[in-house]
């Protein structure tokens, strides 16, 4: 019983990934026996705060087995050896239910694993089930799920941001070491901020996206959330790579991130742009980052000014790009080969538009209509042409930036979460709280989302660390620093 | 650009999508598309004019760009495992309502 009850408190009391990976390794905990603390935890936490979807427990506890044998047989035990991780329902693992939050693909088991997830798991994850997100990655809140809202468990009142929002929660309330989520607008950052966890928008190519259910094909990406700077980078690393199965996975080599961000940033350049302190920001987010930034030019780095002029533009060529792609992603969502079909169509036709318009919700059809109406005849070059070319000069813009500075940091939201419903009727307004992320998802650049303090009422605030193409070295190095602050 | 998207506008970009909207989400959408497409109006401020088009990030990152595979067969999924995913399916093909009147 004294085992057990030590294995309890890991789950009442979080472990770094590295202390949790020692335990296990010395066969201190038994990788079954976290398994089942954590699924417990799972069953007390999980009908308030709705973040998952499904369990594959057979799965997890398979693999524990096998991790506890390797322990006891002295073996070396892979990076990632008994740590429970949860995947955002856009990922799938096969013979588990894939919804990516939508009832337009109930009852679809896939046949196979995404690699982000084929590659947890070889480095010895164990694999406890799917998560929560807005439907098809679309939106900023959470509230969009077909199977209810995630919660936030800093304020079950609120929510826990979007569109991972519930790989954010998972981490927050500790129902998962770490997750896997996915970011194409901010959906990995603006979650892990308002949730008060580390989150990470790798370089665009980093991560293979093969066994993502593709929302806006340019911009998506998958990365993982953690509740620390250096199990993030772990979990990176693990993940990250070329994979022949994604044509545009980079082949560029995979550091140690973890080790990257036991660099010290004593030298490193900081970026800071006006653009993004401007009208709209919350008072006391602004105060929070500023002590960000004080804490780092107290650990050595040097603060530059730079300027950003067409963050303004961000939004609109953003939600441009990012909805004529998924009208044609999403057109694959027929009731033919997989998921829904509607009963009633007595042709072709008629089954096309009725699955698709009884089992998509309002958001989803929203951003449908928008992108077919930027990409249909007569209006391309104006809505989606344009977009196109105002994305090359926010890209070049950062390009010129990272010839001056080392790494650029923002609020990463400008409010910290807000309360379920007080968005919900208004698209416009919830987009446009998307400012200071969709920037890096234009560009292509990595980032990494760090909790910076909080506001008086306790509501967590985040910092967003940008740097150029393949530096997320840099980004885990000051990221690492804000957190040891601990503002 | 300003162009304001009327109701038959929103039916035919609707069809043109596969989506039968009821009346009700008709109105919305087109309230909300239009609100939308008045913020996406900022855009005009900017001359953009030889300004090359980005269609992806992999265009600019300066890193070891991916190479496409060798164009050669491999194995992929189990026939049989893919089809039994279908709502109807007779086992080789998929099933659907009736496409031509006969």
């Amino acid at each position: 019983m004294a085992g057990e009850s030590k294995t309890g408190s890991f789950v009442e009391k979080p472990q770094t990934l590295a202390a949790l990976k020692g335990e296990i390794a010395a066969g201190r905990t038994k990788a079954v026996d976290l398994a089942a603390a954590y699924y417990q935890r799972i069953a007390k936490k999980n009908p308030r705060l709705n973040v998952y979807l499904s369990l594959t427990k057979d799965r997890a506890l398979a693999q524990a087995t096998h991790i506890d044998e390797l322990a006891a047989k002295g073996d070396p035990l892979p990076p990632l050896a008994g740590i429970p991780v949860g995947i955002k329902d856009v990922l799938v693992m096969q013979g588990a239910p894939a919804t990516a939050g939508s009832k337009i693909l109930e009852g679809y088991l896939p046949p196979y694993d995404a690699t982000a997830v084929a590659k947890l798991e070889a480095a010895g994850a164990l694999l406890l089930g799917k998560i929560n997100c807005d439907e098809f990655a679309m939106g900023s809140s959470n509230e969009n799920s077909a199977y209810g809202p995630v919660r936030n468990p800093v304020d079950t009142e609120r929510v826990p941001g979007g569109s991972s929002g519930g790989s954010a929660a998972a981490v927050a309330a500790n129902m998962a070491v770490g997750t896997l989520g996915s970011d194409t607008g901010g959906s990995i950052r603006q979650p892990a901020s308002f949730c008060g966890v580390v989150g990470v928008l790798p370089t665009y190519g980093r991560v293979s996206r093969y066994g993502l259910i593709a929302f806006a094909s340019s911009l998506d990406r998958v990365g993982p959330f953690a509740a620390n700077v250096r199990d993030a980078a772990t979990i990176l690393s693990v993940i990250a790579g070329h994979d022949p199965k994604d044509a545009t996975s980079s082949q560029a080599p995979v550091p140690d991130y973890a080790a990257e961000s036991d660099k010290p940033v004593e030298g490193l350049r900081i970026g800071v742009p006006a653009e993004y302190f401007a009208e709209g920001l919350d008072a006391e987010v602004r105060a929070q980052i500023e002590k960000g930034i004080d804490a780092l030019k107290k650990a050595g780095c040097t603060i530059k000014p730079v300027s950003l002029p067409h963050t303004k533009y961000a939004i609109p060529t953003y939600y441009l790009v990012a909805t004529a792609e998924a009208s044609a992603n999403l057109a694959r969502f027929d009731g033919v080969r997989y998921g829904y079909r509607s009963p009633q169509s007595e042709t072709l036709s008629d089954m096309y538009s009725h699955s698709r318009d009884e089992a998509f919700g309002a958001e989803v059809k929203r951003r449908i209509l928008l992108g077919t109406y930027a990409l249909s005849a007569g209006y391309y070059d104006a809505y989606y042409l344009k977009a196109q070319q105002v994305r090359r000069l926010l890209a070049e813009e950062f390009l010129r930036a990272f010839t001056q500075v080392d790494a650029i940091v923002t609020p990463t939201s400008p409010v910290p979460a807000f309360k379920l419903g007080e968005k919900a009727d208004d698209p416009l307004a919830m987009y446009l709280a998307d400012i200071y992320t969709v920037t890096a998802s234009l560009a292509g650049i990595c980032g990494v989302a760090v909790p910076c303090g909080a506001t008086s009422t306790g509501l967590p605030v985040g910092m967003q660390v940008l740097a150029g193409h393949f530096q997320e070295g840099a980004a885990f190095r000051v990221a690492r620093a804000v957190e040891s602050a601990q503002i | 650009m300003t162009a304001r998207v009327t109701e038959e506008e929103v039916e035919r970009v609707a069809e043109l999508a596969h989506l039968q909207l009821t009346p009700d989400e008709s109105v919305r959408m087109q309230k909300d598309l239009n609100a939308i497409l008045d913020h996406v109006a900022e855009l005009n401020e900017l001359d953009t004019t030889g300004v090359v088009p980005l269609a992806s990030a992999n265009e600019l990152a300066d890193a070891p760009a991916s190479e496409l595979r060798a164009d050669v067969v491999v194995k992929s999924l189990d026939r049989a495992v893919v089809m039994a995913q279908a709502p109807e399916s007779s086992g080789a093909f998929f099933k659907v309502p009736k496409v031509i009147e006969r």
